[in-house]
């Protein structure tokens, strides 16, 4: 049975192939069962192997399966081999386990992306890069692992790349990995020229041996490169950007198998480890331990759900550290166990959420979800309580054994541990309330949104004004229109009377019997009614000039109606309820119901949308996560010796150099009650916060917490301006001089050679010549030691 | 005053110099091959000579092969001077300079 | 003494020959130049009781070469002058005139600087043992053709297919490629 370890990496290679073959062929969903099925293949050849390796006695259980020779080169022979120990099979059974769950999560979570079967594909060759990183059998495989898992880290998170963000996390993930793997590799080369092999099986035989010097380089150099892979101070900043992959990565890649590799690795090399100076493991535990510290503190200020959970990783791989630093191996393991069912739980419940809010991330904007997420509320609630170290769930026992073996070598790492703790506590508890708790603050308007109606109402407001504007100048017009036409009636008026005088006149003077009279008569009756008429025509004209004068004003009140209605929003809009960027469960939801028509189209589109649960391929991995984190705590509990499986089941990984515990019984059960008490004050705390609203949230989210995210940044600035600098100058000098002295020695062969063939003149009677005289010279050699 | 085999050589000797000159400085391929001519004749003399001086007959079997080969080696170089000299009648060998480089 | 009188002048008519050669400007002239030195060697080759290779030299050589030479030249119309006033390559005369006194010095000085012979009549120069093949009193021919077609019967049959070797490439090479026709003299024109 133990023949079949190399199935466990096989099977998703094999997976990896024939997605690359029909993947897209295949399409969705069947891309991703066959992804899921490789992994489950990988499973059962795991428990397989496992059942194997039961069956043997406790000293046989190391098993090397050579596969063939990789580099057969004289004094340095690598082989491709599978080690099958208890440690390696311990990582990939949490490993194919849990990475089944996570394949067959993001079957549901990345359905309707055109890229699907990219994403199994490139799953599937994380998977196999990883199990190959857990159970090669020399460093070189297990370096060929790492590489892998940082390039599928790389693939996997820029891939949804078309965004410029997503590729830079994606850059920045490979860049900061990349420091590390120097590391890896001079260490590699360390232990080579002081062994003369890479091995595991001779490195653990001959590590006893090692210089102590030596030994300290060598762990220095595994622990930087674990520092990059593991996110430790200094190098953790690409764990929060690596949260722009999608959520099944997160899951699987940053929380519980790629990001556990540093600490595997330290542990396969603790041999090593044991024989080096003494400081080289008190750093080791101080850098863990403030890793921890500095991340918790972070995570209490981020408001997106991911990095909150990228911190809390970054601060739990810390606490392994810290055991690794302290010789406690095996309660490092036991965590990295534990850590990775409840840490893929809460992150595969997070991307449940967001999928469930319709790709939300901001925990400001949720609430309230527990009725109407139920299943992904209970597992996320139950991750929860694993995390903050609640008994029994898993993560209290294994948090508690780091703490006491801590406290055990120096009670100072155990107080920052122990801090470390309380904020971790405080911090998810801060999530779950904000998350599902409270009012589904889902359907509150953003503040852009809040802001675009004001600037649309504004809008509209200065269009009114404009309007108004224009109706003035134009009424005024009419009103100068209408005032032209009176001066002209008058006239009229005066023009109708005058020729009624001169009619008049001229019936007078003129006698009935002459010859115009008629005319004249005519004329009169004429000129008489024309007068009234005039007169009618200028009432008409006074009437139109009162109207226009009306309507002048008119419209100069409309346009002083409209700047107060301008005047009015921008008064509105300055007293506009803000959001706030602090909340807790409690917090109202901004008062819109004045301007509610205004808001714009994203808005109402929310307001029809309804936060539901998510399908049963999402949901059943959470259920599965669940339960392990319930349990798991059962692994390696403190009672008795004997239920200490896991502790048992490692030793003969770990070659006795487990530190051995001085502390008295009484001592582990104050210590336990301080832990469950400090964790419990922390959720009371929290939810003091922000269910009740006892303390304002702004004094407890200081964002000077944020050391962190400042380290980052700084890092980014440094990287961006001097750091460029340098880097260009250093490349200038490989192009340059570098390469200019690989490339000048064939120049010069060249230029030698040009030069020589000027004796290949062509003519033949020059060939002649030379032949001659060379024949000359080869009888007087000839001669000489025959003659003389 | 007898005729001795040093005279022959001496005669062979001064008539290959002569011919080795000759090849190196006339232009013309076929006074080039007149030249090899004479120096295959200067060996063959020396041949006989050092035949009738040892009193072997090897020498006289050689220049008869030399003979015939010179001739052989004749009819295979004429004709290479042929098909070359067919497409430029007036070249001297200087202008063979395919080679150069 | 009659030796040396035939000796002397066979051998100024072997050197005039050899500078007529390497010094006459038309290459027909050059020719007949040959046929006088080969004349002469086969004078030289009597003189030495070689009397088939003398035979075989005029006939071969001065009957059979120097007439293909001939052919060539008046085929291709090269019996055209040829200016040895001039030299194109730098240093090619000077150099040429050192590399042939060279090898005459080195000639020369290899046959008198050499020590006596043994008893046995071998050369001090290279002191190989005497006559693989000793001439004995009959005649030369008989010798001759003795000595070739019993002892030397492998190289005479590969002789005699170097010559059809020799013949057959000839004809490949000269063959017209193409149709092109062999470039026909005109006869006026050689003349000068």
């Amino acid at each position: 049975m133990l023949e079949a370890a190399w199935l466990i990496p096989a099977f998703p290679l094999f997976g990896f192939l024939l997605i690359l073959l029909v993947g897209r062929r295949l399409g969705e969903p069947l891309a991703g069962w066959l992804g899921t099925a490789m992994m489950g293949g990988s499973f059962l050849a795991t428990v397989t192997v496992f059942a194997g390796l039961l069956a043997e006695e406790e000293p046989e259980r190391f098993f090397i399966q050579k596969i063939f020779t990789w580099v057969p080169a004289g004094s340095f022979s690598v082989d491709v081999g599978f080690l099958v120990d208890p440690l390696s099979i311990a990582m990939c059974l949490f490993i194919t386990g849990v990475g089944t769950l996570i394949h067959l999560y993001s079957v549901g979570y990345m359905h309707g992306d055109p890229n699907f079967s990219k994403f199994f594909l490139y799953l599937n060759l994380f998977a196999a890069s990883m199990l190959v990183l857990v159970l090669g059998d020399n460093l070189l495989l297990t370096f060929l692992g790492w590489e892998g898992v940082g390039l599928c880290s790389y693939l996997l998170i820029s891939f949804w790349f078309t965004s410029e963000a997503n590729a830079s996390a994606g850059k920045k993930a490979f860049v900061t990995n990349r420091i590390g793997d120097f590391g890896f590799m001079l260490g590699m080369f360390l232990v080579f020229k002081a062994i003369g092999s890479i091995n595991y099986a001779d490195i653990i035989v001959e590590a006893p041996g090692l210089a102590i010097g030596t030994a300290t380089g060598i762990t220095l150099l595994m622990f930087l490169a674990a520092t990059g892979k593991s996110a430790q101070i200094p190098l953790f900043v690409w764990l929060p950007d690596a949260m722009a992959g999608p959520t099944p990565v997160s899951a699987l890649i940053h929380a519980a198998t790629m990001v556990t590799s540093g600490v595997y690795l330290l542990t396969r090399l603790n041999p090593v480890l044991a024989v080096s100076e003494p400081w080289t493991l008190d750093m080791i535990a101080w850098v863990g331990a403030i890793t921890g510290l500095v991340a918790a503190l972070a995570a209490v200020v981020q408001n997106d759900i991911k990095k909150v959970l990228a911190y809390s990783t970054i601060s739990q791989l810390g606490y392994l550290f810290m055991a690794v630093g302290v010789g406690a191996y095996v309660p490092a393991i036991f965590h990295m166990i534990t850590h990775a069912f409840f840490k893929a739980l809460l992150f595969l419940g997070s991307g449940s959420v967001i999928h469930g809010v319709h790709d939300e991330q901001d925990m400001r904007r949720m609430g309230g979800l527990y009725k109407l997420m139920p299943i992904t509320a209970g597992t996320f609630i139950i991750g929860w309580l694993a995390i903050a170290g609640v008994p029994p769930f898993a993560g209290f026992w294994s948090k508690d054994e780091i703490l006491l073996y801590a406290f055990d070598v120096n009670p100072a790492l155990w107080f920052v541990g122990l801090v470390t703790a309380l904020l971790t506590a405080f911090y998810m508890t801060r999530q779950v309330i904000l998350t599902f708790f409270g009012r589904t603050r889902f359907f509150d308007a953003h503040a852009d949104e809040i802001e675009a109606a004001f600037t649309g109402r504004l809008e509209a407001a200065s269009a009114g004004i404009q309007a108004a504007r224009e109706d003035v100048v134009k009424a005024q017009e009419a009103l100068d229109k209408a005032k032209t036409d009176l001066p002209k009636r008058k006239e009229a008026i005066e023009k109708a009377g005058a020729s009624l005088a001169e009619a008049s006149a001229a019936v007078e003077a003129s006698s009935p019997e002459a010859d115009g009279h008629d005319k004249l008569v005519k004329a009169l009756d004429k000129a008489t009614k024309a007068v009234p008429k005039a007169e009618d025509a200028m009432a008409k004209a006074r009437t139109k000039v009162v109207d226009a004068e009306l309507a002048v004003a008119a419209a100069e009140q409309a346009q002083v109606d409209a700047a107060a209605l301008r005047r009015e929003i921008d008064a509105a809009r300055s007293n506009a309820p803000a959001v706030p960027q602090h909340v807790t469960a409690l917090t109202p939801a901004p008062d819109i119901s004045e301007f509610e028509d205004a808001m714009p189209d994203s808005y109402r589109a929310r307001q029809e949308y309804h936060p539901h649960e998510s399908p049963w391929t999402m949901t059943l991995p959470l259920v599965a996560l669940s339960g392990f984190a319930i349990v798991a705590g059962g692994l390696n509990l403190p009672f008795t010796k004997d239920l200490h499986f896991l502790e048992h089941w490692l030793e003969p990984s770990l070659f006795a150099n487990e530190h051995h515990l001085t502390a008295s019984a009484a001592t582990k059960w104050i210590l336990a009650a301080i832990a469950i008490a400090v964790g419990l004050v922390a959720i009371v705390a929290a939810f003091a916060v922000y269910l009740r609203g006892s303390r304002r949230p702004e004094s407890i989210e200081n964002p000077n917490l944020g050391l962190a995210v400042a380290y980052d940044r700084a890092i980014a600035t440094f990287a961006g301006g001097p750091g460029t600098e340098a880097f260009e100058s250093a490349a200038w000098f490989d192009e340059n001089v570098i390469d200019g002295a690989v490339d000048g020695v064939p120049s010069l062969i060249s230029g030698t050679a040009g030069q020589a063939r000027g004796l290949q003149s062509g003519f033949v009677r020059f060939y002649g010549l030379v032949v001659v005289l060379g024949t000359g010279v080869l009888v007087v050699v000839l001669l000489r030691s025959l003659v003389l | 005053m007898e005729v001795t085999a040093t005279w022959y050589l001496v005669l062979s000797a001064v008539l290959f110099s002569l011919g080795t000159f000759g090849l190196l400085t006339r232009r013309n391929p076929l006074v080039m091959f007149m030249c090899v001519e004479l120096m295959l004749n200067a060996v063959n003399l020396s041949f006989v000579a050092f035949s009738n001086a040892l009193g072997d007959l090897a020498g006289q079997t050689a220049v008869f092969f030399v003979l015939v080969v010179a001739a052989a080696e004749v009819v295979v170089g004429l004709s290479i001077v042929v098909a070359l000299l067919r497409r430029r009648p007036d070249a001297t060998v200087d202008e063979f300079v395919e080679m150069r480089g | 003494m009659v030796d040396v009188i035939v000796f002397v002048v066979a051998a100024v008519i072997v050197l005039g020959g050899g500078l007529g050669v390497i010094s006459l400007r038309n290459p027909v002239h050059a020719a007949l130049s040959l046929i006088a030195s080969f004349f002469g060697v086969a004078v030289l080759f009597i003189l030495q009781e070689a009397h088939l290779l003398a035979l075989v030299q005029v006939v071969v050589y001065a009957g059979a070469v120097v007439v293909l030479f001939l052919f060539v030249i008046m085929l291709l119309g090269v019996d055209q002058s040829e200016d040895v006033s001039t030299e194109p390559i730098v240093g090619q005369r000077p150099l040429a005139a050192a590399g042939a006194g060279l090898i005459l010095l080195l000639v020369l000085g290899g046959l008198f600087l050499s020590g006596p012979g043994g008893d046995d009549g071998s050369v001090a120069l290279t002191g190989q043992p005497a006559a693989v093949t000793p001439i004995d009193d009959s005649q030369n021919i008989e010798q001759l053709g003795r000595d070739l077609f019993t002892s030397n019967i492998l190289a005479f049959e590969a002789t005699a297919l170097l010559l059809t070797i020799a013949t057959v490439g000839a004809v490949v090479l000269v063959r017209n490629q193409g149709g092109e026709d062999l470039v026909v003299d005109d006869p006026g024109s050689s003349v000068r």
